[in-house]
């Protein structure tokens, strides 16, 4: 470690892990519950258990964010965190909000918890992904500008770099974005639309920021390879994901009560957003094969190859595949949205977490670069393990997709949705098993942390 | 990438492009919210209309139903409900009424909400106007 403030990356990443656990494992019962119908009914129904499932997911990214910025900006910056108290804090502050929000979640019914935490003054609860109370939002508000106040100020105070700029601008669009979450008006359809301002214009635009920078990041100190390189790079790739996914947002305004005229402006641009995603694969492999250093932290590396390559199958060709209008006219609000959205979400955000956490973690543990060679191998099991498995559950949920878009959509004697799911219930036992599998990946990365040995040293 | 090409250029690129294409969206949405009233039919938001979304989104109704698409895919979609019960308000009303409170054995089922007599008319209402706004022919049939 180069500064003794970026010791404040290692709680967020340790909460980060744990609760992406929490998220799997509600992921697990979601699953059962498509084939079981009364599985922990009533007591956890099915929306219940997926508010945990998504928002379990954008909390412990977000921890992951936080964690890996506050390790980045010091280096990046050439200077000590601006204050790692604060950093410590909001930690805290982050940590206890969010557990306390899910116990919400489970503990009371949904509309008593709107209840008691005041939404008839100010509304913004029961939105898709937007379901926290709004206290709980303020509070996420509140530990956003703590935290990017934190790396404004070091930023300001030291070396301004490409990737620290990307990243700050990455992350001042995600705190903006997200006020668009207080707006919530009795017309639904405004509702909707400044809706997707909080979520396309995160994952599919300002998130993308803070992955492309970290992924530099990452492949700046793993390859060696000349900073302007991949910083025009990053600045191309940036370019391209704003270029494209600006006006991308249109492919959700096809059938929501917006002018036809987005079905073009959607089509057009989202086509275009693989771009970016294709150019972080040519970007990753080609600084790779470029290196100018043998990296002692193989998995590391893995995580750092296997993200572009998730992302660009995820987002890019799953996204591809059903955002032409003509397309997501029959495809839209059924499984292949779902088989997509897990992909995605692995292959860019989850990925990118876990390539920065698997190349900090072990100096951040006090190591020279890299943990031992057998706790690598069982990382890159984990790794392997986790990716093929989400590869299987986006098949399965595709091909569950496909059927019931047939079944019921096009098929001349269309069926009713409940008999379509019992139709292609064989496809939701598949992805629960490949569910499984991905919790079995996710244990052997948990387990891989606690494999001691000595630590692998850079070769000549 | 070619020397030619250099970090400042991809960097002009990145700044203008962003801007000019953020730009070109926001005056989208200043023609789309002038558009809007004509398709959304909003002098038809009584009272009772905000309130059934209120109802909507106080039960996370979301959560497991799509409304015109957007949504969790465990449930039937909602943007079309009220002609798909044959434009009844009642329908709608006596379905959510008979939810049992523990559930179908094996089966998905919705929770039983203990809704008043004016949220589930509030909310049957709702999607009375829902199933009103001009959503470009979608869903394709009437299965939703």
């Amino acid at each position: 470690m180069q500064y003794q403030s970026q010791a404040v990356a290692k709680p967020y990443f340790i909460a980060a892990i744990g609760l992406f656990v929490g998220q799997i494992l509600f992921g697990v019962i979601l699953g059962l519950q498509y084939v079981i119908g009364d599985f922990l009914f009533p007591e956890i129904p099915f929306n219940v258990a997926r508010m945990v499932h998504t928002n379990l997911l954008i909390v412990w990214l977000l921890f992951g964010f936080m964690g890996a910025s506050y390790y980045m900006v010091p280096e990046e910056a050439e200077t000590e965190l601006h204050s790692p108290r604060l950093a410590l804090a909001l930690f805290w502050i982050f940590l206890v909000a969010g557990a306390l929000t899910v116990l919400g979640y489970l503990l009371v019914p949904y509309a008593t918890l709107a209840e008691i935490t005041g939404n008839d003054l100010l509304p913004t609860m029961g939105r898709e992904f937007l379901e926290q109370p709004t206290i709980t939002k303020i509070g996420i508000v509140v530990v956003a500008l703590g935290f990017l106040f934190n790396i404004s100020m070091t930023i300001l105070k030291g070396r301004k770099t490409v990737i620290s700029m990307v990243l700050l601008l990455g992350l001042w669009g995600l705190a903006l974005f997200f006020l668009f979450s207080f707006y919530n008006p009795t017309n639904l359809i405004l509702d909707k639309y400044y809706w997707w301002w909080v979520v396309h214009l995160w994952v599919e635009g300002v998130w993308e920021l803070i992955m492309g920078a970290i992924l530099a990041f990452v492949l700046i100190k793993m390859t060696g390879v000349d900073r302007e390189v991949i910083e025009k790079w990053l600045y191309v790739i940036i370019a391209m994901t704003l270029i494209t996914g600006i006006l991308g947002t249109g492919h959700h305004y096809y059938w929501i009560g917006t002018p036809e005229y987005w079905q073009w402006w959607g089509s057009i641009f989202s086509a275009l957003e693989p771009i970016p995603f294709f150019m972080m694969v040519i970007f990753a492999f080609n600084m790779v094969n470029r290196r100018r250093r043998e990296h002692p932290n193989k998995a590391a590396m893995l995580w750092a190859l296997g993200t572009p390559v998730m992302a660009f199958l995820g987002a890019g060709v799953w996204g591809f595949m059903h955002t032409l209008a003509p397309v997501n006219y029959f495809t839209h609000g059924t499984q292949i949205t779902a088989a997509h959205g897990h992909m995605a979400f692995y292959g860019a955000y989850v990925m990118v977490v876990l390539a920065m956490i698997s190349y900090a973690m072990p100096i951040l543990r006090g190591r020279a670069a890299a943990n031992s060679e057998k706790s690598q191998v069982m990382e890159m099991w984990s790794f392997w393990l986790m990716t093929v498995a989400m590869v299987f559950i986006t098949l399965f949920l595709t091909g569950a997709g496909v059927l019931q878009v047939w079944l019921q959509r096009i098929s001349e004697s269309a069926m009713p949705f409940m008999v379509v799911q019992d139709q292609i219930a064989i496809f939701y036992w598949m992805r629960e098993v490949a569910g499984v599998v991905f919790l079995a990946g996710l244990v052997l990365y948990i387990m891989s942390f606690f494999v001691g040995g000595e630590e692998k040293t850079a070769q000549a | 990438m070619s020397e030619k090409f250099t970090k400042s250029m991809a960097r002009n690129i990145f700044y203008g492009g962003t801007v000019f294409f953020f730009l070109l969206f926001l005056a989208l949405t200043f023609d789309t919210a002038g558009v809007l009233p004509d398709r959304d039919h909003r002098e038809n938001i009584t009272e009772q209309v905000a309130l059934g979304k209120k109802v909507w989104e106080d039960n996370n109704c979301i959560g497991c139903h799509t409304l015109l698409g957007e949504g969790a895919y465990f449930a039937p979609e909602l943007g079309n409900v009220y002609t798909r019960f044959g434009n009844s308000k009642e329908a709608i009303i006596g379905f959510i009424q008979s939810r049992p409170k523990e559930g179908i054995p094996g089966r998905r089922s919705m929770p039983q909400f203990n809704l008043s007599d004016e949220e589930l008319d509030a909310i049957a209402e709702f999607l009375k106007w829902t199933s009103e706004v001009d959503a470009a022919g979608w869903p394709p049939n009437i299965q939703g």
